[in-house]
């Protein structure tokens, strides 16, 4: 077997170069920035898995069963399946790798999160990402020092390299950012690019390395998307210089209670309307909550997130940083001030579509982590992400593994390109393009949409896409910012993330997974049945 | 509230430095100096204090909120990461200098070479060889050391570390901390010796690195716990248990 190209060093792709590792089969792991700068870093509250060490009777069921309400019942049964299946595993591997995760009595302390009735989510303070990223990247420097890991840093994905009919995959272009030179990669591609956060800069929680550019380049190329529409509005973010930044959900999950002021009175308004699961509730829910009571005529226009009577000990043990970074990047402190909040782009739960194998509907080319529109439906859990991204690229991985036969090429195969080779793929948009696109999509796609906003968004789209100086990057951004709003105008349901106030309800008739492809220079949309779930067995378990 | 940045430019390895002064207004007392360098390089027509045209200034950014290391850069003579630097720190003289990174080769601008750093690690074999579990006495300590950021900017005010010394500095002994409070038995006297000849030897204790951690890491208590267990053998220290 050819060595594997895996574009993107965060969870995914380690772990999917891990998965390789094991079974002895090299890979090229291909970044912009070193795995220290991935977005996965920012992870903060958790990753779940049903361990059932907090005396709850959690099980794989009650994961599952959560998965999938909570994603409006959207995404693939027999893809969840695997995901909750192999949770528990997944989360005692980490822990093997010197992930310090909080314990109790030697046993891995859960804590609660939002659409979750059981404590399922273990957490390393409030960075988790960051404890596992760095026992994932010194993992990984074991087989990187055995050959079987090639990292290529500051290298640029620039496009796919398609065979003539354009189905298959050969390989991949890139660039390396230090030197300019353009270099061919040949072999199977996985894709572990992260989600599009650079369609809407500035606005989301993500890193300005997910430019977005992967997935637009790749569609405009004939990869297949699924659910575009689905973007993620967190509840709990604020603005600082440049970017927004991430309220972590643990923090209600212990104890925080948001509240605003109506007439002149506090109103912790998701515990009168959810008596349940309260603050707890998911994020499309809660973020809708939130978007509507600061419109309401009897509301003041700012919900606060109440913290002052989390104990102590839980700011010493379980949320130290969030607490550092509110005070030094809000100058308030969680401990005495109600914390101002509003609803922020987080996650997309949209992406390149696959199967559950991570197969793309190109040969050779297979796609896992926030890239794909894999397991999280119209609303993702908090404390999915990571998993989906640790078990996606682990699949992935395995999928490559089954595909192909088990011998290493021992020399990495590519050819850097002629001196004067130039690609239109590799010239950058315009910081000018990207912000009208954002401005577009922000008027489009917002927590509450509408037809007719969404259609003059995608009025203003085709009218930037006929402006012939846009370059080949702008174009593919404008393509997949077309084939977004598409997505959400074919939808007229409200489901998960998606909500319509022309149409309030969900419609079972829209309950499949929306594909957008790029045929014949025309984006089409369609929808897909969901698969049925096999049957609740062991057959995945590991 | 206007601000000079006074750049300190490249076009790349083989040309010479030289400085140039963009006036930038800030928004507000929150802005960084990492949104101003990604406000200045979104115009389409920058130019410098004598209104000439000039190009975009090449840095490296990632997460915007001080938590990847990627915009460590050296900001009044301090190495600092841009995106936990504002600007209105700078109001009273009007002016700050933003200089790379110095013990790293110049790519461009602003932009620097760490591959040094992920290098040391994997010549240090900076890796657990067996599963292991941190146990609770180590929470803590795993927990400090795996929030290092590989910034660099640690080994900027290092009088010990360059490139091609033998002392590989704070970015290995902080990522060293971590696999010393869980390792493996088997893999105790090779990584140990590591530790001697390669961290602990070279450190000339100048401790000149201890506030310079853009993530605030306590290294001293560190390097003392990574001493004691590495160099000295001292096994550490347990909670004394309420008779």
């Amino acid at each position: 077997m050819d060595r594997i190209n895996i574009i993107g060093a965060g969870l995914s792709g380690l772990s999917a170069a891990l998965t390789l590792s094991y079974s002895g089969i090299s890979c090229n792991l291909i970044s912009l920035q070193p795995s220290e700068r991935a977005q996965s870093v920012l992870a903060e509250g958790g990753i779940n898995a049903a361990l059932d060490t907090m005396g709850e009777n959690d099980c794989i069921e009650n994961h599952f069963n959560d998965t999938i309400h909570g994603g409006a019942d959207m995404a693939d049964p027999n893809a969840v399946d695997g995901l909750t299946r192999n949770a528990p595993a997944i989360l005692y591997w980490l822990e093997h790798l010197g992930v310090p995760f909080n314990r109790k009595n030697g046993k891995i302390v859960l804590r609660n999160f939002g659409g979750q009735k059981k404590k399922r989510t273990a957490y390393a303070k409030s960075s988790t990402g960051k404890m596992m990223m760095t026992s994932l990247t010194d993992e990984a420097r074991k087989y990187e020092a055995k050959g079987l890991i090639t990292r290529y840093p500051h290298h640029e994905f620039i496009r796919l390299l398609l065979d003539n009919s354009g189905k298959n995959c050969l390989g991949v272009r890139v660039k390396d950012t230090y030197s300019g030179e353009l270099i061919d990669f040949f072999g199977t591609v996985l894709l572990a690019s992260g989600g599009i956060n650079g369609v809407f800069p500035h606005m989301t929680t993500g890193t300005t390395q997910n430019s977005g550019d992967v997935t637009a380049t790749v569609f405009s190329q004939g990869v297949r998307a699924g659910n575009l529409e689905m973007i993620q509005y967190h509840p709990t973010t604020y603005g600082i210089s440049g970017k927004r930044c991430l309220l972590t959900e643990a923090a209600r999950g212990e104890g925080g209670r948001l509240y605003v002021i109506r007439n002149g009175e506090p109103w912790y308004f998701m515990e009168e309307k959810y008596p349940e699961l309260k603050n707890l509730m998911p994020r499309d829910v809660v973020s809708r909550e939130i978007y509507f009571v600061r419109r309401s005529d009897d509301c003041e226009n700012t919900v606060y997130l109440d913290m002052r009577e989390l104990p102590e000990d839980t700011w010493k043990h379980k949320l130290s940083d969030l607490r550092e970074e509110i005070i030094k990047y809000l100058s308030l402190d969680p401990k005495r001030d109600p914390i101002p909040i509003e609803p922020g782009i987080h996650y997309f739960m949209g992406g390149i579509d696959t199967d559950e194998n991570h197969r793309t509907n190109i040969g050779n080319l297979y796609a896992s982590g926030e890239c794909t529109c894999q397991y999280h439906g119209a609303n993702r859990l908090g404390g999915n992400s990571m998993l989906g991204a640790i078990y996606g690229g682990k699949k992935a991985a395995e999928s490559i593994l089954q595909s192909g036969e088990k011998e290493s090429a021992a020399e990495p195969s590519f050819s850097v390109c002629e001196k004067d080779d130039s690609d239109e793929y590799a010239e950058e948009a315009s910081a000018e393009r990207i912000r009208q696109i954002r401005e577009i999509l922000l008027d489009g796609l917002g927590i509450v949409r509408n037809e007719n906003e969404m259609q003059n968004a995608l009025a203003r789209l085709k009218r930037l896409a006929a402006d012939n100086k846009l370059n080949k990057r702008e174009q593919n951004r404008v393509c997949l910012a077309r084939a977004m709003l598409m997505s959400a105008l074919e939808r007229k349901e409200s489901r998960g993330a998606h909500y319509r106030e022309d149409y309030p309800a969900k419609n079972d008739d829209y309950q499949k997974t929306t594909t957008a492809s790029f045929e014949n220079q025309n984006i089409v949309i369609r929808f897909r049945e969901l698969p049925k779930r096999r049957s609740c067995n062991n057959e995945n378990k590991t | 509230m206007k601000i000079k940045l006074d750049i300190l430019r490249r076009k790349n390895q083989n040309e010479q430095p030289y400085h140039q002064i963009i006036e930038y207004e800030i928004q507000d007392e929150n802005t960084t100096l990492a949104a101003a360098l990604t406000d200045i390089n979104s115009r389409s027509d920058i130019k410098d204090m004598e209104g000439k045209p000039v190009g975009k200034i090449r840095w490296e950014c990632s997460c915007m909120q001080k938590k990847c290391g990627a915009c460590a850069m050296v900001i009044n003579s301090v190495p600092r990461l841009a995106c936990d630097t504002k600007l209105s720190e700078f109001q009273k003289k009007g002016k700050v200098t933003v200089e790379p990174l110095r013990k790293f080769p110049v790519i461009a601008d602003l932009a620097v070479d760490r591959s040094i750093l992920f290098e040391n690690l994997k010549t240090l074999k900076m890796w657990f060889e067996e599963e292991t579990t941190v146990n609770e006495q180590s929470i803590e300590t795993s927990y400090e050391a795996s929030r290092c950021l590989q910034c660099g900017c640690c080994l900027e005010v290092c009088p010990n570390f360059c490139a091609d010394t033998v002392f590989k500095g704070m970015a290995a002994i902080v990522p060293a901390s971590r696999l010393i409070a869980s390792l493996p038995d088997v893999q105790k006297k090779e990584f140990f010796k590591t530790y001697r000849k390669n961290m602990y030897e070279g450190c000339g204790k100048s401790l000149a690195c201890r506030n310079i951690c853009p993530a605030g890491i306590n290294i001293e208590k560190l390097l003392v716990n990574s001493n004691a267990a590495a160099v000295w053998k001292i096994p550490p220290l347990r909670k004394k248990r309420r008779t």
